[in-house]
């Protein structure tokens, strides 16, 4: 849905960072997603197969990199994954928590170029 | 995280040498890249921490400012269409005239339908039609602020593109976000679709004097939305009726 937005911003950032490295061909292209950041990777993969062709970045792998969701629980003083049935349901006390360490990313990481 | 692991020697004595070598090279570092001008035909890693959403929250920012120096409160409606956003507003901007003075922005894929709905006497509205565009940004809402007569306001209801997954990545520069969850949809809306109820202020149970018909669950829904927004305060009203409206209005006085 908005994947193809997000997708356009990460390429026109990639393609800035490459030019001003002095590089002509981007390679690869690494994303982090996080499991709470609403970008389905799936989509974001897609959308990237539309905008690549034509650019420096033509041909190039986009890699996306999952990052699970970690959230924290004050009372326990203990980290947690939460997952969808217990989302946000420390798994030790069985309270609810909002506090999230982990899994809201959506950051461009790293770029491999010629 | 970064991807350094730490590095791990390695001890050996190779028969015969009598030297004993520590090996310490990260076997992640084959090619480490050469400072200074770039080789020609060598692939080159360029390690990033740039966050894609940086230009929104930006924008965002920039409207958080503007709003705060004209001290208007601004709340952003999310839900998935028909949930009863406009039907809401409506109710409350009635509630709230000659009281609050208000402006309302909506966004849409198309039509201007529900700003025509929303139009009240002295009131600003402004549609923002997207054009297929599934959410709304802090540059569209930047857009809409400038257009509205901001004069005396001091609550600004942004009406977001109905949608329940987009919208919750994007900040618009809001004080309180407020997610509508109406009876019809069902009580696990909140479990299928966690981020936009996780990132909200407030969830609003709209259409509650329909719930009996449906056979609405009320307890699962409101367990499953402190579940994934324990942070939440919860609303349960009727847009129709007015039931439930005299908390949600005093939440909006609150504000203010």
């Amino acid at each position: 849905m908005h994947e193809l937005g997000i997708a356009e911003s990460a390429l026109e950032l990639a393609l800035a960072q490459a030019h001003n490295a002095g590089a002509s061909r981007l390679l690869r292209i690494v994303i982090r997603v996080g499991a709470l950041s609403g970008v389905d990777a799936e989509a974001l993969q897609f959308a990237f197969t539309a905008i690549l062709p034509g650019t420096a970045a033509e041909g190039a792998t986009v890699q996306i990199d999952p990052v699970t969701a970690i959230a924290y629980c004050p009372a326990c003083q203990k980290d947690f994954s939460p997952d969808t049935d217990h989302f946000f349901e420390c798994p030790s006390c069985g309270q609810l928590c909002g506090t999230v360490k982990q899994g809201r990313e959506l950051d461009l990481v790293r770029l491999e170029m010629l | 995280m970064p991807n350094k692991k730490p590095k791990r020697s390695r001890a050996r004595a190779p028969a015969g040498s009598g030297v004993i070598l520590v090996d310490v090279r990260d076997p992640a570092d084959t090619s480490p890249t050469p400072p200074g001008d770039p080789l020609p035909g060598a692939v080159r890693t360029l390690d990033l921490q740039v966050r894609l959403l940086d230009e929104n929250d930006r924008r965002a920012a920039e409207n958080r400012t503007f709003l705060q120096q004209r001290g208007i409160r601004a709340l952003n409606f999310v839900s998935s269409p028909g949930a009863g956003k406009t039907a809401l507003l409506e109710r409350t901007l009635d509630a709230l005239a000659g009281e609050v003075r208000c402006a309302v922005l909506v966004g849409d894929l198309e039509t201007d339908n529900d700003a025509r709905r929303l139009r009240r006497e002295g009131l600003p509205v402004a549609q923002i039609t997207t054009g297929g565009t599934c959410h709304l940004d802090a540059s569209m809402v930047a857009r809409g602020l400038a257009a509205l007569p901001l004069d005396e306001v001091r609550l600004l209801f942004v009406e977001n593109v109905g949608n329940l997954v987009c919208p919750a990545s994007f900040d618009l520069g809001e004080n309180r976000r407020i997610t509508l969850l109406s009876c019809t949809e069902g009580e696990d809306k909140p479990l299928k679709y966690p981020p936009i109820f996780t990132s909200a202020h407030a969830v609003i149970v709209n259409k509650i004097d329909v719930a009996a018909v449906l056979g609405f669950d009320r307890a699962a829904a409101l367990a499953n939305i402190r579940r994934v927004a324990p942070q939440a305060e919860i609303f349960e009203l009727s847009a129709r009726t007015g039931e439930g409206f005299d908390r949600w209005l005093a939440y909006l006085r609150a504000l203010l």
